[in-house]
């Protein structure tokens, strides 16, 4: 079906991108391979047998193909949606060498969004084990993991500081690309496992340490929601957000149907993104959704910019300016913003991550008129819980030091997601969370 | 949801009400604060606790906008959608000798808990509360158990000595040998009060309010200079060195809404007023 007419889509915050329908699925299924040794599952963090559900598919068996994803991946259509295949599984397709590789995201979706149309059916679990595993955080990694201990029979209470449970699915990726109510409807079939959710739990504060110690075992799926603020003047002025401000404000919160809404959020004309991510990229569609004209500024090139590339491709067809190798030095305005000033940038020898690095070039600025700054150069992880438990031992970034099976320095403690790998992806988080639950299932096992 | 057990006007649109929020009850101490969201299309605000007994949270607040003024419109029994808590750091109480605690307006929501739990320290406990008015004062009974000494002020001369905190702040340490100093109440008059300690050196905190989403260090809305270094009132406070507070950045950061604010608080008096509800 393809994504909506951009000059539509951005009066809304509906899905983008339609999906398949049950004949293009079909059709798409039937030009995969079925290699024999598939190396797109190679390349899936989680290993889902891409293959067999697709398979399953091409023979129209949808809710069975769900099934299959869903023994290795519980989230399906909100990973169907957000996981870059592009460098994942789909770059390992055969056929992406001569043609175009199987479309695996979008029948991974597909198939997730026919079981949830002719309803879910609630997983199995083992019997109960009488042990308590307290989670932390209900983003990818603390689901991903509840859903795993739930399943082997281990009474779990997952805790998480704000009012809904998602993380980043919730607060941070738009609607437009990640529906809330497909996020809500896998969480619940997670928590139907018999998960407790305990919201509004900021653990270290509303849980003590010691009462989260008494748990046989503990998993931190904290994530990275720190901001980092570029450090220019003008930062404090009135109209400068972080993009998790902006965004929360308006994905969590609702701001952009204030009044209805009671949350408020500036009333812009002009915005300027700093940034090349994925997060850039989405607060500048949800800021143009809101109905200002949009421009981000990327230091680097064109080419170098970290978002998936459909979603700068989606960006640029919405009207999002773009100024390459260009960087903020300053915000300038009395109490609100007026105006940002950039310095050119340009490209020398290639730094420690493979890309060029950007010099600025002396004395060439420019100004960019605006009313609203939006930072999104990144995040790190959130240091309130991790810096006051002892013995955990931390990373540079601040981030958690685990093992690849989750284990960290404290015999009771498991840490997965973008707390120990600092911003990653949501299939990155889930494939951690699902070793951290396999170690604790094998620490309980012992007791 | 949490059940608000008990609800009252404590003076003229100041409110105390009771939550039944154990999570928070049982792990707070003074100083810290909560979010607060009353309903699905709610804002989520900040207060602080005032109090914590059992499994009750009270929290003290002036009806200023929309979110207080539903906030003053839940009836007992009735619940709240969410409550997070508690947040921040606790005051920083030891045993620093002699103490002032100076709160203003609906800041005096704050100050009871913290006299106590200095004077608990061991510490000899100076009150100084203030208010618009007579009608307006609030916590007086409890200010006067905790504190050794309670000066009460009134801006119009209606209770107390006629005149400001800052005041009686003023003649108390050119006089005495104070150790520490609190001082709590709207963003003005802690930048005011807070001068008359800074030639001493006296150690003083205030307690900034500034707008906040999440209270957890996730959005940076709250972020404050001190120190010339930027700061998340929320985690990385909400009590700072009063003398190295950029004040005037944080009143300048308070006020970025105020056309939403008085749209909203305009709705809801509408919304009162066709509906006969509220008070
Ligand atoms: C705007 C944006 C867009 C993105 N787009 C994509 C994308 O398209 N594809 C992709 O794969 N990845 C994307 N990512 C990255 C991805 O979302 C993250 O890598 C992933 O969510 C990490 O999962 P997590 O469970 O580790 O942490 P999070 O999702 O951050 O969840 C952590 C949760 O823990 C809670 N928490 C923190 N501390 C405490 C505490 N002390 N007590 C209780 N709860 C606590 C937080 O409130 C939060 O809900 C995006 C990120 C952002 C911000
Ligand atoms: C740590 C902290 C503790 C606080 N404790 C108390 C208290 O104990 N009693 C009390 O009466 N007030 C307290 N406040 C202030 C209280 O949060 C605001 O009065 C409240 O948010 C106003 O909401 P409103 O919708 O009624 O008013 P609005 O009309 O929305 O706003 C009125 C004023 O409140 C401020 N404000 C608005 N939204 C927020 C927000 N989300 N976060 C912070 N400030 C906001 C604005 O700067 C504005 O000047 C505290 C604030 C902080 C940060
Ligand atoms: S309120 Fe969001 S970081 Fe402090």
């Amino acid at each position: 079906m393809g994504d909506r007419p951009a000059d539509i889509r951005v009066r809304d915050f509906l899905e983008v991108d339609c999906g398949l329908t049950a004949d293009e699925a079909v059709a798409e299924a039937n030009r995969c391979l079925g290699c024999k040794k598939p190396a797109c599952v190679d390349g899936c963090p989680v290993n889902i047998d891409i293959p067999a559900f697709i398979g399953l598919i091409a023979e129209r068996k949808f809710t069975e193909a769900a099934l299959s994803i869903k023994t290795q991946n519980m989230l399906p259509a909100i990973c169907g949606r957000v996981c870059p295949q592009e460098t994942q599984c789909e770059v390992l397709c055969i056929l992406g060498k001569k043609e175009k590789p199987v479309r695996i995201g979008q029948l991974e979706r597909f198939a997730a969004d026919e079981e949830r149309r002719t309803g879910i059916k609630a997983p199995v679990k083992k019997a109960a084990t009488g042990k308590k595993v307290a989670v932390v955080g209900s983003g990818p990694a603390g689901i991903t993991a509840a859903g795993e201990l739930a399943k082997e029979g281990h009474s779990v209470v997952m805790y998480e500081s704000l009012h809904l449970p998602g993380g980043v699915l919730t607060y941070g990726i738009p609607s437009f690309r990640l529906p809330k109510d497909i996020v809500k409807a896998e969480l619940d079939q997670v928590l139907s496992l018999g998960v407790e959710v305990k919201l509004n739990h900021f653990v270290g504060r509303s849980v003590p340490l010691d009462e989260l110690l008494s748990y046989d075992a503990v998993l931190l799926g904290t994530g990275a929601g720190l901001p980092y603020f570029m450090g220019i003047s003008g930062e404090h002025l009135n109209g400068v957000y972080s993009a998790n401000e902006f965004l929360t404000r308006v994905n969590l919160m609702h701001a952009d149907r204030f009044p209805e809404y009671d949350t408020p959020i500036a009333k812009s004309s002009r915005v300027v993104v700093v940034g090349g991510g994925n997060v850039a990229m989405d607060a500048a569609r949800t800021a143009r959704r809101m109905g200002a004209k949009v421009t981000l500024v990327y230091r680097r090139r064109a080419e170098d910019l970290p978002a998936r590339l459909a979603e700068v491709h989606h960006a640029e067809e919405e009207g999002i300016e773009f100024i390459t190798c260009a960087n903020p030095t300053r915000i300038l305005g009395e109490q609100v913003v007026t105006g940002i000033e950039c310095i050119r940038m340009k490209m020398c020898e290639l730094d420690a991550s493979g890309r060029p690095s950007a010099v600025p070039i002396n004395g060439d600025t420019f100004t960019i008129d605006c009313d609203v700054v939006i930072q999104a150069i990144g995040q790190g992880p959130n240091p309130v819980l991790v810096r006051e438990i002892q013995g955990l031992e931390r990373g540079r970034a601040g981030n958690v030091v685990a093992d690849g099976d989750g284990r960290t320095a404290h015999p009771k403690i498991f840490a997965a997601g973008d707390v120990t790998t600092g911003a990653a992806t949501v299939i990155l988080a889930m494939g951690g969370a699902k070793k951290a639950a396999q170690s604790i299932n094998s620490l309980l096992a012992t007791r | 949801m949490y059940t608000i057990e008990k609800t009252h006007e404590i003076a003229d649109k100041i409110f105390e009400i009771w939550v039944n929020a154990p999570h928070v009850a049982r792990n707070a101490r003074a100083g810290q604060f909560v979010i607060i969201r009353t309903d699905e299309t709610g804002e989520r605000i900040p207060l602080t606790i005032s109090r914590a007994s059992g499994d009750l949270v009270r929290i003290v607040f002036m009806a200023v906008g929309k979110t207080t003024h539903a906030l003053a419109a839940i009836k007992a029994g009735d619940a709240i959608a969410d409550i997070v808590g508690p947040l921040g750091h606790p005051s920083e109480i030891k045993a620093w000798g002699t103490c002032v605690i100076v709160g203003g307006g609906a800041g005096i929501a704050n100050t009871p808990c913290i006299a106590e739990a200095l004077k608990a320290a061991g510490n000899t406990v100076i009150g100084i509360i203030g208010a618009r008015n007579a009608g307006m004062l609030i916590l007086e009974d409890e200010m006067r158990e905790a504190c050794d000494e309670l000066h009460v002020t009134t801006d119009d001369g209606s209770k107390g000595r006629h005149g400001f905190a800052a005041d009686v702040l003023k003649e108390i340490v050119a006089e005495r040998k104070v150790d520490a100093v609190w001082i709590i109440g709207p963003t003005i008059m802690m930048k005011i009060t807070s001068m008359a300690t800074k030639k001493k050196g006296i150690k003083t905190f205030v307690s900034l309010n500034p707008i906040m989403v999440d209270g957890t260090g996730m959005c940076g809305s709250c972020r404050c200079q001190v120190a010339g270094k930027t700061v998340f009132a929320c985690v990385d406070g909400p009590e700072f060195d009063a003398h190295e507070v950029n004040f005037d950045q944080l009143m300048q950061r308070q006020r970025y809404y105020m056309d939403q604010e008085k749209e909203a608080l305009a709705r809801w008096n509408q919304h009162v007023c066709s509906c006969g509800e509220g008070r």
